[in-house]
């Protein structure tokens, strides 16, 4: 099964929720953690996996081949994203542009074009203590694209139906966290009491009619002012999984890089529930 | 000498852009004869690499000089790469007229990347 | 000398991390520049297209709303599509699949589809064309300190990058055109395209921090991405009583780094009360201890600014 774990407000909590979850269930389960925050991975600083694997997130770009080139123009002619630009006397190749679609290599007339793999990150994997199956993309320095990693990480690790896989999403409504939430069976989603957080759910909601995946909501840091939001949820048709209360002493906790389920470990029994309240959900769902 | 120069109009007597990549327009103008022609810039309205997509039309006009406000590290590899010369636009360029003027005198400065 | 016109300097604010307060900063220093900028020609970007906020805790009224269309996208026509299936081949990115009912038709899944046309370009049959889509929407919108652009990036689509430097590039056409002594720019979590597209052609950046083994690593990033794009730097803590420990962390990593840290903020619930009344917490809780100390940021973020040369708004103390 897979859970994605995603916000569209920044800050929400979602790395909190999504160690913590696959904190409480690797006893039961065999658990596996995405981080697909490629921008700013923070997983890896609460689970503290061992990293065995570390191979380049690559994408494919085109190496022209001079001796074969007839400076036809071809390649710059199906090019959708300006990467490549023709003078009289050779073809210019900005890299920074270049999706890697390989649309050049294939229709270049005189096969003179290869591709060459252009890191764009790394992807590391490993195990933590606790025997989760540990799995991260960290986006290089002023690369723009993060959604090449995401898709590279979900296909490198082959991930059997039996096991539980948390996917921790970005922040935002974009591309990589579509990329994210693609194919997972459900998501849970985080959002805190305040017209931000309301606001960006909205923005997920949209995302997950038009995946058609089913969610529910964790409702973070409440502080009695929660039912503005929990009214927009329930208008939503949409459970509202658990409500965390703010409290000072879990904030400077998860600061110091330390989970909600070792800061206050009456949350794993919370967390187990809400699992099998998924779980369940999901069997219904299936039958239906 | 072919010259092109990113514009706001379509017009001789508009005002220069000082985008390159993004400008509505790109104007060819004949140093010698004085005729000049406008055109749409491919680049203006490219998701990504609006640089290169001008520099690419400018590459194709066959110009010699290409005159704007700044150049983009894209589109000015690109030019360079043809051997296009790149001037950068002055407070006096108020025209197009008074940037040809001013070409014409050399007084644009040289683009600097 | 080379170049005389009047180009409005820009301050983008980031964080890397999401949440850490980049638009409570913003709102409170757009309130606070009314009382320097007499002329009320603030020029304002919210550049978190995905997740838009700034205008929901500033008093605008909507000017205009403009649609956004971005890139293509591959659709196959039914009728001319035989089925032979090179376009799955050549598609690398998973868009593109054979329709369940009916085995010789293929369809696109317009969300995966990159925009690459590799598909067009195989197609025997030519069944396929590129359609552009509309992926969003800008506004424009008048507030007491100025103009506001934003926007909303429909669920799910790709190019916030794209959208971030169309409505800066509005927003720097009309700084121009009005003279506008300061452009401040609301930027997007993370360090990737929209990060990038709020960046460039920035004259200062802030870096909001907060306290924390996250806060650290992802201000570590974003530091690295603005040292990338050579823009000047400077840094200030939010919440940094939460985890005093954290601040000291950061505190060193300034000092190592070099980066100037223009204040600390103590975590103060003001903060959401002003979310939640729609304003800014300078306006409503002057005497609130966040306030306090945006003030102070505000001041030094302006001075850092006159030092770099900049020509922002007037300080008379």
């Amino acid at each position: 099964m897979q859970i994605a774990i995603a916000s569209g407000k920044g800050g929400t909590g979602k790395t909190t929720i999504a160690t913590s979850l696959a904190k409480s269930l690797v006893g039961s389960h065999k658990v596996h953690y995405l981080d697909c925050d490629v921008e700013a991975p923070n997983g890896h600083l609460f689970l503290h996996p061992d990293i065995q694997t570390q191979k380049d997130a690559i994408i494919r770009i085109p190496q022209i081949d001079t001796n074969l080139c007839t400076l036809c123009g071809r390649c710059v002619e199906v090019c959708q994203f300006h990467a490549l630009a023709q003078t009289a006397d050779e073809i210019v190749l900005f890299p920074e542009l270049c999706h890697g679609c390989g649309s050049c290599t294939w229709n270049c007339p005189e096969d003179a074009i290869t591709e060459i793999a252009n890191p764009i990150g790394i992807i590391e994997s490993g195990i933590t203590p606790d025997g989760i199956n540990f799995c991260h993309g960290v986006l290089k320095i002023s690369e723009p694209m993060p959604t090449p990693i995401i898709r590279q990480m979900r296909k490198y690790k082959s991930l059997s139906r039996d096991s539980v896989v948390i996917l921790d999403a970005p922040p935002g409504a974009s591309c990589s966290v579509v990329e994210t939430l693609r194919a997972v069976d459900y998501a849970i989603l985080v959002t805190e009491p305040s017209p931000f957080g309301k606001h960006d759910l909205l923005q997920i909601f949209g995302i997950l009619k038009d995946l058609k995946i089913p969610a529910g909501v964790i409702i973070n840091r409440t502080d009695g002012h929660e039912s503005d939001i929990e009214q927009l949820i329930l208008e939503k048709q949409i459970p509202i999984l658990m409500q965390i209360p703010f409290d000072k002493s879990i904030a400077a906790g998860i600061a110091s890089g330390r989970t909600l389920v070792e800061l206050q470990p009456e949350y794993r029994e919370r967390f187990i529930a809400m699992f099998d309240f998924i779980e369940s959900f999901l069997a219904v769902e299936q039958v239906c | 000498m072919k010259i092109i120069i990113s514009a706001k109009s379509n017009q001789l007597e508009g005002s220069p852009d000082e985008r390159f990549g993004r400008a509505a327009w790109l104007i060819k103008v004949d140093s010698a004869t004085g005729e000049w022609q406008a055109f749409p810039n491919p680049g203006a309205n490219q998701s990504g690499g609006a640089g290169v997509a001008a520099a690419q039309f400018v590459i194709d006009q066959k110009a010699d000089a290409v005159i704007s406000g700044d150049f983009g590290p894209h589109a000015s590899r690109a030019l360079k790469a043809a051997h296009i010369e790149m001037y950068i636009l002055t407070g006096a360029a108020d025209s197009l007229k008074k940037a040809m003027e001013l070409f014409s005198q050399s007084l644009l400065p040289v683009f600097q990347p | 000398m080379l170049i005389t016109r009047a180009q409005t300097p820009q301050l983008v604010i980031l964080s890397g991390k999401g949440g850490t307060g980049k638009t409570s900063i913003s709102a409170a220093f757009i309130h606070l520049s009314e009382s320097l900028n007499q002329e009320k020609r603030l020029t304002v970007v919210d550049a978190d297209v995905d997740a838009a906020n700034l205008n929901l805790i500033l008093q605008t009224d909507s000017l205009a709303t403009y649609e956004f269309w971005g890139s293509s996208t591959a659709e196959i026509s039914s009728e001319k599509c035989e089925g032979c299936g090179d376009c799955v081949r050549v598609c690398r990115y998973d868009a593109i699949f054979r329709d369940p009912q009916n085995n010789t038709v293929y369809w696109v899944d317009p969300v995966a589809c990159d925009g690459c046309a590799a598909c067009v370009y195989t197609c025997p049959q030519n069944a396929i064309a590129m359609i552009q889509q509309l992926e969003g929407n800008w506004l424009q919108s008048k507030g007491k300190f100025g103009m506001i652009f934003h926007a909303e990036l429909f669920p799910g689509r790709e190019n916030s990058g794209k959208l971030v430097s169309l409505i800066k590039q509005k927003a720097q056409e009309w700084a121009q055109h009005v003279e506008s002594p300061l452009m401040i720019i609301d930027g997007p979590p993370g360090i990737g395209c929209p990060v990038i597209a709020a960046c460039v052609g920035a004259d200062m950046a802030l870096i909001v921090a907060e306290p924390g083994m996250a806060g650290l690593h992802d201000l570590k990033r974003i530091f690295a991405t603005l040292k990338h794009f050579k823009i000047p730097t400077v840094l200030c803590i939010n919440k940094a009583d939460l985890y005093p420990q954290g601040s000291l962390e950061i505190q060193q990593f300034a000092r190592q780094e070099n980066i100037k840290l223009i204040g600390e903020i103590p975590f103060d619930p003001h903060i959401q009360s002003a979310i939640r009344l729609g304003t800014q917490v300078t306006r409503e809780f002057p005497q609130a201890p966040a306030s306090q100390a945006l003030c102070k940021i505000w001041q030094a973020t302006l001075d850092h600014m006159l030092n770099l040369g900049l020509t922002g708004l007037k300080i008379n103390g």
